[in-house]
């Protein structure tokens, strides 16, 4: 199971987060900072697992990210998720952001943190992994963008 | 209205949208919190605004503003009210909203049941998929409660998209509402096997989940597991397959065996490095499993461990670490493979990574030896001293101490090092392990007794230098070892060189600044050191010197007396008495010295930590009854239970005050800094580097110093433990060449041997002694100690509601059906205007009737006997017949169900009716029993297909007819040996039906979930051809239309098209609009308010190559006549520069079938309606029928909405009702290839109507 998503820039600042378990705000802000705290310590060749987030679940939680020029996606995830797996997966997410957004770039995120999520929730659904395959998560996406549309243009047009 | 619209629109382009909130904030870097403010202020007025576009942007702007850490809870009714919007735009941004801040406890949850549940069942897709998502975030055991059976219905939607969101959510559902998860398995199970990969890889995902937490109810999947490892391509879904296995393996130690060559190939053969690696973990937990030393497996060890060490010498940081993370778990069973490649896990150790070299600390433990554990442990003492980090450095102590103390200090040859070691360890700045340190020098002194002078020397010099580890209040977890220092002090004081010094030191002011509990430790040994020193003096003859110690402890005890702890308050006025008492003694001359030491008498044995659990309980004594009765709640709550072996197990006693008194301290230091801070008066101590990069907020403006600790912090007089190795290194150099000498004298003397109870160390190792002869006291343990190591399961793991047996509902239904109240709960007011099924009835006659079954079943076990004798004579025939099932044992792999039943009815030859336990776990011990794999599943389907068993489907033997006894008779008789099988089918089948009746209302159009429903009568026959009830509408260039008709249940007089539409264009199809003419008998049902000549608006646009599919209800009077109704489907074409309008006209045909709905019968209610006599008798004869009998029971189940009764042999009794309440009854015959049906039916002019389509359906094939 993934326990959250966290998307976060270079500072730390929150561009998505999407908690599998309810935490409060405060805390969901704290465990964000304590993230960030852990990853941005890092270099960039070291691997992209880490242990001992103690704000998170137990020893049976590892967070997985990988880093995209100003944009930290990090997977908190438990013992039944493949380590690479989910480093492939968050390689996934990040080429159908690109796809969708057409080069996307740290200003889309922060811009259209609701249609972020609208793609990650084809990617991920409620902790467990719903599709892999970028084609088919790209093709949902759009015939639910284009609904959007012409509901719009529908209300304009009244 | 028009202009309300219009102003609320104009309104909106003044409000804010998302955009521009972000800008905003990115504009106001200085104020933002005051800017935000504003902003909500905005949004709570937009919120009170009745237009849903403004409410829905405002949401959506709460939503931002929830990730920035603001509470939005409060707007939580607005959210619902924008999730109820009919448009989709903003419907998601209300679920959006919802899955982000709903939780259990946001009470207007219970407000949005309803309106998922319409959401669920929307015709559009993305409506449904929107729900999904969002109840997954937030669903309640309510809401699971209310819900599960909706979702469960579209586990079988014909959308693949809605199929695998469902079947995702139903472990939402099951963890929250467990008693679902009976009910709903089966099509869970079904669905890992559906057509779709999404789908089929999202039950691979749910039942993962499932199995990881309940192995054992999941073992009976392993067959279908493995049928789709060995089939499945995705990589994704091997990989959770592979995991599950994992999981299994150590249950059931033959399915290893079973696993090994598939997994060792898709080793060889995968390129994907993720698949690799979790294949090679699965190996590494079947080897776990397996009893090791088989030849065979140490080739897989080999080549796992081969295979990670690869993975360990790339370049990649990731493959390296799980590589070393594999190599842990080998290390457990299999020290020796691993022990090979330790200079690569040395290497690890000096790698960059801290996550690298953790796992390569994880390791070291397997990788010690007598010979190395004093260098590995200097190597780690350095990076000690390293380390910046102090989760690294507390990893490494922990680990030391680990490798040290594992296996009884098997590896320890010299415990002056180790102790000196442990001291070092002292030095630590701010860890948190002082407890773990402590708790290792009480062991190691109370254990080996020949190091106890040495012990207790460092520890009075540990404890003369106390303000060296008290000195700064971050080293409070340290100070624990104080504790320990005191004590050993205390109890074994005849070993001190100086009592009286160490005395004094015990007694400095300092102390009391102590947490209480080493306060007390030090008050109580203080006691003990007086009594040694008084002996010690006594024996002088001045008697000043032993006077001067009383007055000692009179002048300084009190301090402790004024104590805030209870503990220290308490033993020091006790001994602050004692001691009074025994100054007034001594100014008598009396010698007290004896007295006082025999107060402290006695040797302390250390008791092993579970000793206490393992006190078996006396007979006859009932731990859980009241001696006295309870008293008031409030009075128990106080008492808390004291911890028993405080002395001897710090740790039990200890964790308890430190946790309180540290927050407490925590939270009083962090108020005290508040308000240091903000006291511009109060000069601010510059922290140390440390501390500012743990705690203050701003971490990236504060600069961090390195500060210079290049000499490190030395406790004086402690001797360093590094000389320890030169000296050891020079010891076992000596005692080499001593054995040389000896060896010359032909070894004259027999080596010593040593007290050590451990000695299993590799042969080579034997060599190197110990240098002190070592006496490890081993832990005690009460007579009759209870072997059992029983580890309990956390009594609040959500999973742990979900261990239920699902066993029996997979493979023999009869052990334990779905009770009454297993069923999903289905809408109330639903159930009661359901008009009652006579498969109701059936239920309930069943019910009534159970008595006379179980007689009747006593009687077949005797015929059972009769027949048992007889066939002892065909015993030897059969005998042979076996013995070629053996020969072709090997491919047998599909025939497993038939085989263990003829095995066990041999063996138990007069025994009654097995039960279905056996024969169930029977089917997976047969599997598991075939050892070697076929390469191809399909084979083993040829070969089950060709074995020359008969097959009887659902025929039945409990409960048989009163109408065809010989029937039943005939059958036992005939194919007794596959009886057992067929009750288990028909019970599964029976049980599918009960649920199915309860779902039937929900089953709008599922065509594939009706499909597998009726396979399961026939799952181990030929495999039905893929049929589809959908047929074509009409047809054109741009468009192409297929339609099903359902009849609702619910409304006698209202049946359901779904039509999928199909865009087989290269344009835009939007604006399409579906209108019918409407005859006398039945008319589209039209929203409120339109004409009836008014076309309903297909809710959806199709995009090129695109399908969708939309519902329209109808509704009709008569039902006992077809009836063709004309239709036009218009709608615009639109291409980049132009847009047309077209039409196409279409006939839908309403068949007397489609007025038909499956619904369950039992056999008993069936014969019941037969003779009732209001039926009509009807037959039909179909010739030139060439397909198996089970196709054809299938289609008419498929096509016309029937369900079997009860089939014998080539005769099947079938079961259907129409939408008003008229039963429909086949009974369908075949010889050769011919068919006969004879129908009943109490309206003949629908029954005709209804054989004619059925003769259509087969002249058609």
């Amino acid at each position: 199971m993934i326990k959250a998503i966290l998307i976060f820039n270079n500072h730390g600042k929150p561009r998505l987060i999407r908690f599998y378990q309810y935490f409060a705000e405060d805390m969901q802000q704290q465990i964000i900072r304590e993230t960030f705290h852990l990853v941005s310590k890092r270099d960039d060749n070291v691997c992209n697992f880490l242990e001992g987030g103690s704000l998170i679940g137990g020893s049976d939680y590892k967070l997985i990210y990988r880093h995209y020029a100003t944009l930290y996606f990090v997977f908190c995830v438990d013992s039944s998720e493949s380590e690479l797996g989910i480093l492939d997966l968050i390689q996934v997410f990040v080429e159908t952001l690109d796809k969708c957004f057409e080069n996307v770039c740290e200003l889309d995120l922060i811009f259209h943190m609701d249609k972020v999520h609208y793609i990650l929730q084809e990617v991920v659904m409620g902790g467990m992994v719903l599709e892999t395959n970028m084609n088919e998560i790209v093709a949902q996406v759009e015939v639910q963008n284009r609904m959007e549309k012409s509901e719009v243009s529908l209300f304009l047009d009244r | 209205m028009a202009l309300k619209i219009v102003k609320g629109s104009i309104d909106r382009m003044f409000d804010k949208n998302l955009q521009d909130l972000v800008r905003g904030i990115r504009n106001h870097k200085e104020d933002e919190a005051k800017y935000i403010s504003t902003c909500i202020d905005e949004i709570k007025q937009e919120l009170k605004q009745d237009n849903i576009a403004v409410k829905a942007n405002a949401v959506c702007k709460l939503t931002y503003l929830q990730m920035l850490g603001y509470d939005v809870s409060w707007a939580a009714f607005n959210i619902v009210e924008v999730m109820s919007s009919s448009k989709f735009t903003y419907k998601r941004i209300g679920y959006l909203a919802a899955s982000q801040c709903f939780h259990e406890s946001t009470d207007v949850i219970m407000l949005t049941t309803n309106q998922i549940r319409k959401d669920l069942s929307s015709p559009n897709q993305y409506d449904t998929g929107v729900a999904l998502t969002g109840l997954s975030c937030f669903v309640t055991p309510d809401l699971a409660r209310d819900l599960a059976n909706d979702i469960m219905t579209l586990m079988s939607h014909t959308k693949p998209y809605i199929r695998k969101k469902a079947v995702l959510i139903m472990y939402k559902v099951f963890l929250k509402y467990p008693e679902s998860l009976r009910p709903a398995f089966p099509r869970l199970k079904e669905k890992l096997e559906d057509p779709d990969p999404g789908v089929q890889s999202a039950a691979v995902n749910v039942i993962c989940e499932l199995a990881r937490r309940n192995p054992k109810n999941y073992l009976s999947l392993a067959p279908l597991f493995f049928k789709l490892m060995t089939s499945s391509t995705n990589n994704w879904v091997l990989i959770k397959i592979i995991k599950l296995f994992g999981a299994l393996t150590p249950l059931e130690p033959r399915l290893g065996k079973k696993l090994i060559e598939p997994l060792t190939n898709l080793i060889h053969s995968t390129s994907a490095m993720s698949l690799l690696y979790e294949c090679v973990n699965t190996v590494i937990a079947v080897l776990i499993s397996l009893s090791s030393g088989m030849p065979n497996h140490s080739a897989s060890i080999q080549l796992c461990v081969q295979k990670l060490r690869i993975l360990i010498e790339d370049s990649d940081q990731n493959l390296k670490y799980l590589g070393l993370l594999a190599m842990s778990k080998i290390l457990k069973t299999h020290p020796k493979s691993v022990q090979s490649h330790k200079d690569l896990i040395l290497q690890c150790l000096d790698d960059k990574d801290e996550s690298i070299r953790l796992r390569a600390l994880d390791l070291l433990y397997g990788m010690v030896s007598k010979k190395n554990l004093m260098e590995i442990v200097k190597k780690l003492m350095l990076h000690v001293d390293k380390a910046e980090g102090t989760t690294y450095r507390d990893e490494l102590l922990t680990k030391i101490i680990d490798i040290c103390s594992q296996s009884n200090y098997q590896y320890i040859t010299n415990f002056e090092w180790y102790i000196s070691i442990l001291v070092e360890l002292t030095r630590l700045e701010g860890t948190r392990h002082g407890h773990l340190i402590a708790s290792q020098m009480l062991d190691v002194a109370i254990r080996v007794r020949a190091i106890r002078v040495f012990a207790v020397a460092q520890m009075a010099t540990l404890l003369d230098n106390a303000h060296l580890l008290t000195g700064n209040m971050q080293r409070m977890g340290i100070c624990e070892v104080l504790y320990a220092a005191a004590w050993i002090c205390g109890e074994f004081s005849e070993h001190l060189e100086n009592p009286m010094q160490t005395l004094e030191a015990m007694l400095r002011p300092k102390v009391a600044t102590l947490p209480g509990h080493i306060q007390a430790v030090y008050v109580q040994n203080a006691a003990k050191l007086f009594a040694t020193v008084l002996k010690n003096q006594e024996g002088n003859t001045d008697s000043t010197a032993a006077q001067e110690t009383s007055q000692l402890m009179i002048d300084r005890l009190p301090l402790f007396v004024q104590s805030a702890n209870l503990e220290v308050q308490e033993r020091a006025s006790c001994i602050l008495q004692l001691v009074k008492y025994i100054q007034k003694l001594q100014q008598k001359d009396v010698e007290v010295a004896e007295e006082v030491c025999a107060l402290f008498a006695g040797e302390l044995n250390p008791v092993a930590p579970k000793a206490q659990k393992k006190v078996p309980v006396p007979e006859g004594l009932d731990l859980d009854a009241w001696i006295n009765e309870p008293p008031s709640e409030s009075e128990s709550e106080d008492e808390q239970p004291k911890a028993i072996f405080a002395k001897e197990e710090p740790k039990h006693s200890r964790p308890r005050h430190t946790e309180v008194d540290e927050k407490e301290l925590a939270r009083r230091r962090e108020a005290r800094k508040q308000e240091q801070a903000n006291n511009p008066f109060y000069i601010k101590a510059s922290p140390s580097s440390q501390k500012a990069y743990q705690e203050a907020p701003g971490v990236e403006h504060i600069p961090v110093v390195q500060i210079d600790l290049s000499v490190p912090l030395k406790v004086p007089g402690l001797p360093m433990s590094d000389q320890y190795v030169k000296l050891e290194e020079e010891r076992r150099q000596k005692e080499r060449a001593d054995k040389k000498k000896k060896e010359k004298k032909k070894r004259k003397e027999k080596r010593s041997g040593r007290g050590r109870k451990h000695d299993s160390g590799p042969e080579s190792e034997e060599d190197i002694t110990p240098a002190h002869m070592v006496d490890i006291v081993t832990e005690e343990m009460p007579e009759n100690a209870l072997p059992s190591d029983d580890d309990d399961k956390d009594p609040n793991d959500p999973h742990k509601a979900l261990d239920i047996d699902l066993d029996n509902l997979l493979e023999a239904a009869g052990r334990r059906p779905l009770a009454d109240s297993e069923k999903l709960p289905v809408r109330a007011h639903r159930a009661a205007e359901a008009p009652k099924s006579p498969a109701e009835d059936g239920e309930a006659e069943n019910a009534a009737s159970q008595e006379p079954k179980k007689k009747s079943s006593k009687e077949k076990r005797e015929k059972k006997k009769d027949k048992d004798r007889d066939r002892k004579k065909s015993k030897e025939e059969k005998k042979k017949k076996k013995h070629k099932h053996e020969e072709k044992g090997e491919d047998l792999l599909g025939g497993q169900a038939d085989e263990p039943v003829v095995q066990s009815e041999e063996t138990n030859e007069v025994a009654a009716l097995p039960t279905s336990t056996s024969a169930e776990v029977s089917d997976l011990d047969f599997w598991l029993s075939n050892a070697p794999v076929p390469s191809n599943t399909q084979e083993a389907a040829t070969v089950a297909e060709a074995a020359p068993v008969p097959e009887a489907a659902s025929g039945t033997a409990p409960d048989s007819e009163p109408e065809e006894p010989k029937d039943t008779e005939m059958e036992e008789t005939k194919s007794s040996k596959h009886k057992k099988k067929k009750q288990k089918k028909e019970k599964e089948e029976k049980e599918k039906k009960k649920k199915k009746k309860h779902h039937h209302h929900h089953h709008h159009s599922d065509g594939g979930g009706e499909e597998s429903v009726q396979n399961g009568t026939v799952e181990e026959e030929e495999p039905l051809p893929p049929m589809s009830n959908y047929c074509l509408l009409a047809e054109n260039s741009y468009i192409k239309m297929v339609y099903d008709i359902q009849g609702n249940l619910q409304d006698g007089s209202q049946v359901v098209v779904s039509v999928i539409f199909e865009n087989k264009c290269d344009s835009f199809l939007k604006s399409m609009e579906f209108n019918v003419l409407d005859s006398l008998n039945s008319k589209l049902q039209r929203p409120e308010g339109s004409g009836p000549h008014d076309g309903l608006t297909v809710p959806f646009q199709l995009p090129p190559g695109v399908s969708n599919e939309a519902r329209f209800v109808f509704t009709v009077q008569s039902i006992v006549m077809p009836q063709k109704l004309k239709g036009t489907l218009t709608f615009i074409v639109k291409n980049e520069d132009s847009s047309t309008h077209e039409k196409l006209d279409f006939k839908l045909h309403f068949t007397c079938t489609s007025y038909l709905i499956t619904t369950p019968c039992y056999s008993d209610a069936f014969a019941k309606l037969l003779e009732s006599g209001d039926l009509k008798c009807s037959s039909v004869r179909l010739e030139g029928v060439i397909m198996p009998f089970h196709h054809l029971l299938a289609r008419i189940c498929f096509h016309h909405h029937f369900s079997v009764v009860e089939r014998i042999d080539s005769c099947a009794s079938m079961y259907s009702r129409s939408i008003q309440g008229h039963h429909v009854c086949l009974l369908v015959k075949t010889s050769g290839q011919t068919v006969s049906i004879d129908a009943k039916c109490d309206e003949p002019t629908l029954l005709g109507n209804v054989l004619d389509e059925i003769k259509q359906t087969f002249s058609q094939c």
